[in-house]
């Protein structure tokens, strides 16, 4: 589905990402993990074309991405800090998005009903919570059915009954056989959800395999504990 | 102000001389403060299937027509309820095509910064310089080549500068150019015809048009 070729990015003297080779396949789920400022973000919005490599290409079914932004309908995105304009109503909002991609696929009301936006459709987005805001941000990225779902840090700041359904539904996308990508520092909910693990670390790719070969290879019942291990592997070698 | 004194033309005066200073300043921060305000949503808008010049563009006429219906509603229809004539009509002019230039200008900054406090920042400067190092710098020409005729050198320089533009052409209709003496003369000779309006209008048109686009240039190939 996503193919990545020897993709680097330079910000002034700071190597954001560096020559990453990665494949993304469809029916998986990958957690996307490393440090804070490894260049998980970077790689991310290098696939939806938000951040200009400056090195490689990046190919979305086998088509590159370089001047080219249809690709985009094939990708639900939900962001880390979901922040709207201030007067925006909930209701306009999803007309708004329901315009922009005014495609014949028919829409994943799911999420939508299950938060309940249908009575909340009259509410400025600024009266409402951080939550509240991450709950739309979700039903937004889920709403057109995409068969690519990008999902950066999805479960901070919702409460325990959200992130349930938020998971639940994230598992039913993974049965229904579509690619998602999640960046999360949660291990827990990964743990719950992902099937493979990259984990990227100063721009570079450390680790790229299934979940389970990695608890096996560390002899860890839980993903945590086997990231640690990763980690101390990897100091070490250093 | 309307109450305060018969002569319109005086009034329309005193209100140039705020609307120099002030409509600069608050298109050009307004606008800085609006990208940053929004530039998460910008982001969730260029991760959907749309091209950056669309998201670019439809941003810029957002703020720019909101910017230029304030300036109507608060400065057009006063002037126009006590009288219309071809300087309130001016007035209006030249408010509305400063506004779409420092708008212009608040944009190409915003996208050559990184963040907000720098791009108020550089925005202010913008404004200080236009409003008055500009004519600063204009004055110690004159002071200093004193001795040259320097009045086509002063029209050009003078032509570089939008409120200086809207500036004269606003004096010019209000038939006190004669306060200027000689270069008021040779101003009212150039601006004050058909041909002079034409030239002053393209000039400001580039000033808003050149700025938008090395802009949305830059915009193009932004890391978000």
């Amino acid at each position: 589905m996503i193919s990545i070729r020897k993709v680097s990015k330079k910000f002034n003297k700071l190597h954001a990402l560096r020559e990453i080779d990665l494949d993304f396949e469809k029916g998986k789920v990958y957690a996307l993990i490393g440090p804070n400022g490894s260049g998980k973000t970077t790689l991310i919005k290098s696939i939806l074309g938000l951040v200009i490599p400056s090195g490689g290409d990046i190919l979305v079914d086998g088509e590159s991405i370089q001047k080219s932004w249809l690709y985009r309908e094939k990708i639900g995105y939900m962001p880390q800090t979901g922040r709207y304009p201030d007067n925006l109503q909930i209701g306009q909002l999803f007309e708004m998005m329901k315009n922009i991609r005014s495609s014949n696929q028919s829409l994943d009301e799911e999420l939508y009903n299950f938060f309940d936006f249908a009575l909340l459709s009259n509410k400025r987005m600024h009266t409402l919570s951080g939550g509240t805001r991450q709950k739309v941000s979700a039903a937004l990225a889920f709403l057109f059915n995409p068969p690519i779902l990008i999902l950066d840090e999805p479960t901070a700041g919702l409460d325990p009954l959200a992130v349930e359904i938020l998971k639940e539904k994230i598992l039913q996308q993974k049965k229904a056989g579509k690619l998602i990508i999640i960046t999360s520092h949660i291990m827990s909910d990964l743990d719950d959800l992902a099937t493979d693990l990259v984990y990227v670390y100063e721009g570079n790719i450390i680790y790229n395999d299934t979940i389970d070969t990695l608890k096996k290879s560390t002899n860890e019942q839980r993903l945590g504990k086997a990231i640690v291990h990763l980690m101390n592997q990897n100091s070490v070698q250093q | 102000m309307y109450q305060l004194d018969t002569d319109t033309s005086k009034v329309i005066l005193s209100l140039l001389s705020i609307l120099l200073l002030i409509v600069p300043l608050i298109s050009g921060v307004f606008t800085t403060i609006h990208f940053y305000n929004s530039y998460e949503f910008t982001e969730l808008m260029l991760a959907q299937p749309l091209r950056r010049e669309t998201v670019f563009l439809a941003q810029y006429i957002a703020v720019a027509s909101s910017l230029c219906v304030a300036f109507v509603v608060g400065v057009g229809f006063p002037t126009l309820i006590y009288g219309v004539n071809s300087s309130s009509l001016t007035l209006l002019y030249t408010g509305l095509m400063l506004t779409l230039v420092f708008v212009s200008l608040a944009f190409l900054v915003a996208v050559l910064t990184r963040d907000k406090a720098k791009a108020i920042g550089v925005t202010l400067l913008v404004w200080f310089f236009f409003s008055l190092i500009y004519d600063a710098i204009l004055l110690w020409v004159v002071y200093a080549f004193g001795e040259y005729p320097l009045d086509k050198t002063l029209l050009v320089l003078v032509s570089l500068n939008p409120v200086d533009l809207a500036r004269i052409l606003m004096i010019l209709k209000l038939d006190i150019s004669a306060l200027m003496g000689y270069t008021g003369a040779l101003y009212k000779d150039f601006f004050g015809n058909y041909s002079g309006m034409l030239f002053s209008t393209s000039i400001l048109l580039v000033w808003i048009l050149v700025p938008v686009w090395i802009a949305l240039r830059v915009f193009k190939k932004k890391d978000i």
